[in-house]
């Protein structure tokens, strides 16, 4: 088989990159290995209502809550409630991500890609030495798909990047460790996104609540994989929940790993691209990643439409990828870092103490930016190390 | 030895993410481990249901 771009990973990375490139007349195949796009999911499906929209048109189908802002509780219970508009609008969504996943898949497709599931990527066809496609396996039998562009979409557990020699594994300090439960229980609020805080709750980490409707709750943990040991995220979860959702029913369950590591030395090769978690494009403090993952993929999507009909997919021509990435989600996923590499070393006490700094003050916007300035200008000696970060 | 308690895994490739000797690989459902693994033990450390375990008699 023969096509102008292989796109290896069908979540949301994938199918943007797909749907850009198709829309923009290349031949593109997108291949996904599990048999249903989008499940498991490995997600707590929060996402910033703006910025989603500016991404796709929103569809009820897909989505299954929204909320009106966040509380934040600090390790000795003091909460803050953090709220964009004092009217009460919802300013996030919760998706349904096994519904999401395949809706954007289906977009791609509708824009005239091939999608191809039970496919898996086994490894890069090459051509005197340059990258030139992927062997896959398409439900148990092989497949050579010839192209002169990969993009590597393949999210957490991504090989792509590895098999054209990017270094992407993650060290243990670079990876948030998660357990999520999808939880039924009365005294869910249905109305905003919770956040907990502490050193005994989730190591270098928070636990969350993201409401679903109908008092349902994704309630998860995340732990620095550095602080964590072979199964610590679950027995937290377990503890948490026996602690503040005594009677809360377990509907579902699931794991996975979030990258923190911040932006890669590369996500370049020639004849490849790496988007979204396959690039660790997530954000190393909230470790949501969707968003990035949509503007990446569409990046790459617009790119490869330009340069492959030229053939010019070597890695000098490909960092033009590299470049605008770098110029715009880039610069956020850096500073979060910076700011998250001090944060999971502060003590019970220093988070207590930004919490309680917060108290009576009108947090008005939602968004992290707003929250770190608010933070900084009401600790200025604790926070000094963050300051010329937030400008 | 690096074993894989199929029954605990819960399918989620974390533990595919952190090995740096991409020894691991996530099919559908369960973990393939090669002969590439160096047994550093990064895999066992972050897994969030503990299904990984070093085989202490091997590691010696
Ligand atoms: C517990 C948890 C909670 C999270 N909560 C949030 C949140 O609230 N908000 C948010 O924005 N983000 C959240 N994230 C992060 C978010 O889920 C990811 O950033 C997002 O899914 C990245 O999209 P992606 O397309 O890059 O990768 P993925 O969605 O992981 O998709 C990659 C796809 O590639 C496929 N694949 C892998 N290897 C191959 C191969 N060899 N061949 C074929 N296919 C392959 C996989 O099966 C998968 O379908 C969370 C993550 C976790 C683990
Ligand atoms: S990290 Fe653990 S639960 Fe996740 S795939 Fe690996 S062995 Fe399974
Ligand atoms: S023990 Fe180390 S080398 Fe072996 S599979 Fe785990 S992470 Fe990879």
């Amino acid at each position: 088989m023969k096509c102008d771009l292989v796109v290896v990973g069908a979540g949301p990375a994938g199918s943007m990159t797909a749907k850009a490139a198709a829309e923009a007349g290349l031949d593109v195949v997108m291949m996904e290995k599990r048999q249903e796009i989008g499940d498991p999911v490995r997600c707590a499906e929060g996402v910033s209502k703006a910025a989603l929209k500016k991404l796709v048109e929103p569809d009820p189908s897909w989505i299954s809550a929204e909320v009106k802002g966040a509380r934040i509780r600090a390790p000795d219970g003091t909460e803050i409630v953090i709220s964009e508009d004092r009217a009460g609008a919802e300013v996030g969504y919760v998706l349904e991500r096994k519904v999401f996943d395949r809706a954007l898949a289906q977009e791609a497709a509708e824009a005239g890609a091939k999608v191809m599931v039970k496919t898996r990527a086994l490894g890069l066809l090459t051509e005197k030495g340059v990258p030139a496609g992927v062997v896959a396996q398409f439900v148990g039998e092989e497949l050579k798909i010839e192209a002169p562009l990969v993009i590597g979409a393949d999210g957490v557990e991504s090989k792509v990047g590895r098999w054209a020699g990017i270094e992407t594994a993650l060290k243990p300090k670079d990876v948030e460790t998660c357990a999520q439960f999808l939880v039924q229980d009365e005294r869910i609020d249905d109305d905003y996104c919770e956040f907990y805080l502490g050193n005994d709750i989730a190591p270098g980490g928070y636990v969350w609540s993201f409401p679903k409707g109908r008092a349902l709750a994704n309630v998860g943990i995340g732990i620095l994989g550095s602080k964590a040991d072979s199964g610590t995220p679950i027995r937290l979860l377990r503890d948490f929940m026996k602690a503040n959702f005594p009677e809360g029913k377990v509907l579902e369950m699931m794991v996975g790993g979030v990258p923190v590591s911040g932006p890669i030395e590369r996500t370049v090769a020639d004849g490849v691209i790496l988007v979204g978690d396959a690039a660790r494009q997530s954000d190393p403090i909230t470790g949501g990643g969707i968003i990035n993952a949509m503007k990446a993929g569409k990046m790459a999507g617009k790119i490869a439409a330009d340069l492959v009909p030229r053939g010019e997919v070597d890695k000098r021509s490909l960092m033009v990828y590299e470049e605008m990435w770098r110029e715009t989600i880039g610069k956020h996923i850096s500073r979060n870092f910076a700011v998250k590499e001090f944060f999971v070393d502060l003590t019970d006490d220093d988070l207590n103490r930004m919490i309680h700094s917060l108290d009576g003050i009108d947090v008005a916007e939602l968004d992290l930016k707003g929250l770190l300035k608010v933070l900084v200008r009401q600790n200025p000696k604790h926070l000094l190390k963050l300051r010329h970060l937030i400008v | 030895m690096l074993t894989v308690n199929r029954y605990k895994c819960g399918y989620c490739g974390a533990c595919v993410g952190v090995c740096p000797a991409a020894a691991l690989e996530l099919v559908e459902t369960w973990i393939e481990v090669n002969d590439d693994c160096t047994r550093c033990g990064r895999c066992a450390k972050i897994c969030p249901l503990g299904a990984l375990e070093l085989d202490k008699e091997a590691k010696r």
